[in-house]
């Protein structure tokens, strides 16, 4: 393998599929990194149960003259290069130009009882069942907030669980005013038209949400606050997120200005994607929430701009800003209800990897302050979790992103590209 | 699809199909990946190596993130429950 | 806020672990004193620190000043916030030369009451199986501990308060006057000041120099037992005191918390914090060589900070040349935290014009003062 690509894409969901077939359509050496195993990212993630959409076999097919770097994860950047991290050790990998397709991540929120085993992200538990994760028979609640949550219990139901029904915060009037809006998006009318049949007689709720896991072991039953009062259901998984936040450490680290939609950073990109630093990109989810359209599109856009093609990025313009106009619309009707700030009370733990609950965060006025003393935000996940749940909740900004911005085993740090055997260190 | 594959998580055999992480292979036998800080049983929690929740112990290595490791055959995974 | 004026006993500027153990022992002694910290409580140098408590011999006024603060420190054996890990400290030798060397030292730290003794390479590798083979022996400290700056630097700041002491949080000194301390906000405090700002030091007294020495930290996921004890390179001490302008050495800490600190590198010509690859990876490598399953652990985070440094290596500690109001203790390099509690303890019988429990003259300002 080179340890040089004219143009290295990272990330290898839709918009870096689309990168990087484009890229080396005109020829370019291009490397296509993610951190899976596999390509797809989370949307096209592979099932080992079912055929993939055929869009995306189709753009995992097409791969042709990319050499694909499954398991390679970033840690550090150097001079265009990127530090990353692979199972057999590290390298260094440079480029000529850099497309950032990191894609998003879910908002998860915490709630008394979301420590339990069996409580997961909706996409997380989309994910999982992909992966293999057992929920055939298994009674699931869905809950939380945007049209993740029906792909998601569709995937569930088609691995077999028996999903209760779907809690989503928004109300009632601000979904149907989406549905309605989504007559000028006709591909996309058809998919949650689609949907909605497939999940004919499942319960789907609004301007609910979860209060309260219960459960010894694992999740066991969860409290929902509903219009109409407090539901209580029994159940087996627990499914809720909040809606998803783009990836942004990358393209912090390597500089990038960022924009923020709300609480959460994007990455800042100009018409024709580049960013803030010259010869890297951004496309898809990173630089703002739009969905799997926009995802293509701007990978194929990002693709033709890193090869010296800006005319043919020109010629998708608007049909990526109208699909744009679909993100705006996301936001617009899914927006979180303030109560979803107090779910957590000061017993509720915040940070997961250092056990520090919202109560101990009292009285530190600033992010590095509170983590210097509790310990949040040391932990292995680098505050990706806690950190986005309190930037959300308005407690304190997520800070810029540091070097390894994944964990990294220290042989990959000090810049070893295998992991020597002890032999090495003996006898010198 | 290839042939399921079988493996060891603490050691009790364990049968998933092909392509199945370890995360999956797991969940099979228990929903306890990890202990906390504060000895509270954790399980996986975003699906996508963000949360580290579902680190486990493979084939004598430490901290692997389940959800992001595929099994192979002869696998020996040790949770830390 | 503008033309306020507050009266004290002591305003203490800067609160990392010097200036917190000094506002924390003046309010003991019954002083009504004010702390002024513009940024987080212990965010300064304390959060890169190591939070080892050791004698360091090779300086004997150092030695002095250590051996006097580890008994203070002794106090805070069984507090919570302090996270006082008694793991014993093992410098690692390797060759018999270094072991030789290694007696010189034991008899020295015997000598000022640290229990210390040689241990031989059979002892070593019981001691730490996790060392790389062929290695001469080592020197052990059995008593030694680590804590966690941070917090303690908040606990003593909050015991502060509880007698009585005001902080002033996100504020900053911004100059000087006799009589006082004028605030960013306009507030303006009267009384004697105590500048504790580490390597800010020259923005309020220049006449005393004050340079920064980068240091780079790197911590691990959670592997309890792998390490037993803070270890050592007996050439550690060559890397702090030298004057090259870069260098690293072997130095590595299990945390109470079953992850492994590594340190660490002292550069002078580097002034930002960012965190240098080719600097990380010669501190990992030298640590490397003397545990090599470091190389398969899983890093969380890496962070800078900066020593105060004086040109001889020892703290100011005394009054401000010139001056009879105004004092200062800054400057401990690599040892503040270790001689924070000592420190505090000799300032505040400097201040009160008693006599200290150690000679006082080699940290006197004077003997810098350009």
């Amino acid at each position: 393998m080179p340890d040089r690509y004219d143009v290295l894409v990272v990330g290898a969901g839709p918009a870096g599929l689309a990168a990087a077939r484009t890229a080396a359509a005109h020829g370019a050496r291009v490397g296509l990194l993610d951190a899976q195993p596999r390509p797809g990212g989370q949307v096209w993630r592979h099932d080992v149960r079912h055929q993939a959409p055929r869009a995306a076999r189709d753009a995992i097919g097409k791969l042709q003259g990319v050499d694909v770097l499954a398991s390679h994860s970033v840690v550090a950047v150097e001079s265009s290069a990127l530090r990353v991290e692979t199972p057999q050790g590290g390298r260094l990998v440079s480029y000529g130009s850099l497309i950032l397709a990191t894609g998003a991540r879910e908002l998860l929120l915490p709630f008394p009882g979301w420590t339990l085993p069996g409580v997961t992200g909706a996409g997380g538990l989309q994910a999982l069942a992909k992966q293999g994760w057992p929920v055939a028979g298994k009674r699931v609640v869905i809950a939380g907030s945007g049209p993740l949550l029906l792909a998601a219990a569709d995937t569930l139901r088609k691995h077999g669980a028996h999903v209760l029904g779907i809690y989503e915060q928004a109300p009632a009037a601000s979904v149907h005013a989406f549905a309605r809006q989504l007559s000028h998006w006709p591909a996309r009318a058809v998919q949650a038209i689609g949907l909605r049949l497939r999940l004919a007689g499942v319960p789907y709720r609004f301007g609910s949400f979860v209060r309260r896991a219960h459960g010894s072991d694992g999740v066991q039953r969860v409290d929902i606050e509903t219009p109409t009062g407090m539901q209580t259901v029994d159940c087996d998984l627990l499914a809720v997120g909040y809606g998803l936040v783009p990836n942004t450490e990358l393209a912090q680290l390597l500089g990038c200005t960022m924009d923020y939609q709300g609480p959460h950073p994007h990455v800042g990109v100009d018409r024709l994607l580049r960013t803030s630093v010259g010869g890297v990109y951004a496309a898809g989810e990173a630089s703002g929430i739009s969905g799997l359209a926009v995802a293509r599109l701007e990978g194929a856009m990002a693709g033709h701009v890193a090869t010296g093609h800006s005319a043919a990025a020109h010629a998708l313009l608007p049909q990526r800003d109208r699909e744009r106009r679909f993100g705006a619309l996301l936001a617009r009707h899914f927006a979180l209800d303030r109560r979803l700030h107090t779910l957590a009370d000061k017993d509720t733990l915040v940070c997961r990897c250092e056990d520090v609950t919202l109560g101990e965060l009292d009285g530190f006025s600033d992010a590095r302050a509170a983590k210097l003393a509790t310990r949040c935000g040391m932990g292995a996940c680098q505050g990706r979790i806690c950190g986005t749940a309190l930037a959300e909740l308005g407690r304190f900004p997520r800070s810029g992103a540091r070097p390894p911005i994944f964990p990294a085993r220290l042989a990959t740090l000090a810049g070893l590209t295998t992991l020597p055997s002890d032999d090495a260190y003996r006898g010198s | 699809m290839s042939a399921p594959v079988k493996l060891n998580v603490n050691g009790l055999p364990v049968e998933v199909p092909a392509g199945a992480s370890v995360a999956a292979a797991v969940a099979q036998l228990t929903l306890q990946f990890r202990r906390s800080v504060s000895a509270e049983q954790r399980a996986p929690l975003c699906g996508m190596g963000v949360c580290f929740e579902c680190r486990v112990q493979v084939n004598g290595v430490t901290h692997v993130r389940a959800c992001m490791t595929p099994v192979s055959e002869g696998m020996q995974v040790i949770t830390d429950a | 806020m503008s033309g306020t004026v507050a009266s004290f006993d002591l305003i203490v500027v800067g609160a990392g672990i010097i200036g917190a153990s000094c506002a924390d022992e003046a309010s003991a002694r019954g002083m009504r004193v004010a702390i002024v910290e513009p940024g987080p409580i212990g965010g300064g140098a304390t959060a890169a620190a190591m939070g080892h408590l050791v004698a360091m011999d090779d300086d004997p006024a150092e030695l002095a000043l250590a051996n006097y603060s580890l008994h203070q420190w002794e106090a805070f054996a069984d507090l919570r916030e302090a996270e006082f890990s008694r793991c014993g400290t093992l410098w690692v030798a390797r060759n018999e030369s270094e072991l030789a060397a290694a007696g010189t030292r034991v008899a020295r730290l015997n000598a000022a009451g640290v229990e210390a003794r040689v241990v031989d390479a059979a002892t070593l590798y019981e001691l730490e199986p996790a060392l790389v083979p062929a290695l001469a022996g080592g020197l052990l400290v059995p008593r030694e501990a680590v804590v966690y700056p941070p917090r303690v630097a908040n606990y003593l700041v909050k015991r502060a308060q509880s007698h009585g002491a005001t902080l002033y949080a996100g504020r900053r000194v911004l100059a000087l006057h006799r009589g006082g301390a004028q605030l960013d906000d306009g507030t303006r405090l009267s009384g004697p000041v105590l500048v504790a700002t580490g390597c800010a030091l020259p923005a309020l007294l220049p006449m005393l120099p004050m340079r920064g020495r980068k240091g780079h930290l790197v911590i691990t996921d959670r592997y309890p037992g792998l390490v037993r004890h803070q270890l050592l390179e007996l050439g550690y001490a060559d890397s702090a005191h030298g004057d090259a302008d870069s260098s690293v050495a072997f130095n590595v800490q299990p945390r109470p918390t079953g992850q492994i600190l590594i340190g660490s590198s002292r550069e002078f010509s580097a002034t930002d914090a960012a965190a240098s690859p080719a600097m990380v990876q010669r501190m990992l490598e030298r640590s490397f060589s003397f545990v090599p399953k470091l190389r398969e652990l899983q890093a969380v985070r890496i962070w800078t900070g900066f020593r105060p440094t004086t040109p001889d290596g020892r703290p100011y500690l005394g009054a401000v040349p010139g001056t009879t109001d105004q004092w200062v203790a800054a400057g401990h390099e690599g040892l503040g935290v270790t001689t924070a509690l000592g420190s505090a303890k000799l300032m505040m019988d400097l201040i009160q014009g008693r006599q200290p429990a150690i000679d006082p003259a080699p940290y006197s300002p004077e003997r810098m003062a350009a």
